[in-house]
């Protein structure tokens, strides 16, 4: 068992649900109400230091009284120490759990995923948009265990709507154009880029 | 041109006419001379690409120049599974394309949707476009490729160019579709051990 649980327990008391451990990985429970403060502290404590969100993703189980889980992979780069940390949202409640993105940007488009694929609600995502089916798929969320394997429209009707579509629509240039985002990257980053041989950079004082 | 060699050096000079037929002369050189139209979706388009190299080079059979650019191309060669996503931009490649055009569907994907009787798929590009070959296999080996390719040249060489249907651009209709939707949802019917296939609620 991962030394974070008790640790985790001391500090957040029972916010924290049960842990199990599983093919030697430990999976602890949080309350959806307060698991942003716990990712955040995960993230930031000098003795745990889960720097890396490697995946986030969801489950839903065959068993419809049991509630979807969405779960957060964690590794600490530096410790070389893994945490799975799920959250429980029950069925007949709003899927609807805080959004990570503002701890790791790399969640972005990992949650962007889950909302596309189970319908997931993440609060403050800065663009929760579709990300693998089209923007304007009207079928539902394919993931979820009540949507049909074949889609809920016709074979002819999903066929009319994918030759309808335009495949620019697919692009978005703004997202292709990364000149926007200079001025986000960190100092040391935006000084290597200027140093760099690869012609001026946009926006460069 | 061995047979008109010798009929006419009984004159005692080089050949400098032959007879042949319009058509003959024409589909010859278009059968020649197929440059591909790639367009490569999966593990088929390995396959595809074993085939371009140089082990079973179908350079031998005019294919020479691959064509990335749609304007340039004979055949566009589906390799591989073909999701809706894709479906307008196989379509727009298909339009752009210059007659005379055909199109081989290589392997089970790109021809039935295979193993792939799912909500994101479509279940054989001949929903899509029109299909002059379908080359079945999962994937194709390269022969299979070849041999498909060899069915279209026996398939060109037999069109006349008195024939007016033959370069009619197939467009879509007026509800945006090839076939109508009952024939969709026939050619798209699970088949095989795809009817076995569901999700329990």
């Amino acid at each position: 068992m991962n030394a974070s649980v008790d640790v985790l327990r001391a500090t957040f008391g029972n916010a924290i649900g049960r842990a199990i451990e599983v093919c030697g990985d430990t999976i602890v429970y949080v309350d959806r109400a307060r698991h942003l403060a716990v990712l955040e502290w995960l993230r930031d404590a000098p003795d745990q230091r889960y720097d890396y969100l490697v995946d986030v993703t969801a489950v839903e189980y065959r068993d419809r009284e049991r509630p979807l889980e969405v779960v957060y992979f964690l590794r600490s780069l530096e410790r070389g120490a893994d945490l799975r940390v799920k959250v429980e949202l029950p069925q007949d409640g709003e899927l609807a759990v805080d959004s990570v993105v503002r701890l790791w940007r790399g969640a972005d488009w990992l949650e962007r995923e889950v909302f596309d694929l189970f319908g997931i609600t993440f609060r403050g995502h800065p663009d929760l948009r579709r990300i693998l089916m089209w923007e304007t798929y009207a079928e539902g969320h394919p993931l979820r265990k009540d949507f049909p394997l074949r889609g809920r429209f016709s074979r002819a009707e999903q066929v009319r709507q994918a030759l309808g579509a335009n495949p620019e629509a697919h692009y978005s240039m703004e997202e292709l154009s990364i000149a926007e985002a200079y001025q986000e990257l960190p100092q040391d980053m935006r000084d290597r880029l200027r140093r760099g041989e690869r012609g001026t950079i946009p926006h460069s004082e | 041109m061995k047979r008109v060699l010798e009929t006419t050096e009984v004159a005692g000079q080089s050949p400098n006419w032959l007879l042949t037929r319009v058509d003959d002369l024409v589909n010859w050189a278009r059968a020649n001379s197929l440059w591909p139209m790639p367009f490569g979706t999966a593990c088929c388009a390995i396959e595809f690409m074993a085939t371009a190299a140089s082990r079973f080079d179908f350079a031998r059979f005019g294919m020479e120049r691959q064509a990335f650019s749609p304007r340039q191309a004979d055949v566009l060669i589906c390799a591989g599974r073909l999701p809706f996503k894709l479906a307008p931009v196989i379509r727009r490649i298909y339009d752009q394309m210059p007659q005379p055009k055909w199109v081989i569907s290589m392997g089970a994907c790109a021809s039935t949707g295979g193993i792939f009787d799912n909500y994101a798929m479509v279940q054989g590009i001949d929903t899509i476009v029109p299909v002059d070959v379908y080359v079945p296999g999962c994937p194709p080996r390269p022969e299979g490729l070849l041999y498909g390719v060899l069915l279209l040249h026996k398939k060109i060489k037999g069109e006349s160019l008195l024939d007016p249907g033959l370069r009619d651009e197939p467009l879509l209709d007026e509800k945006g579709l090839r076939l109508p939707p009952e024939r969709i949802d026939e050619i798209s019917e699970p088949f095989g051990n795809s009817i076995h296939q569901f999700r329990s609620a």
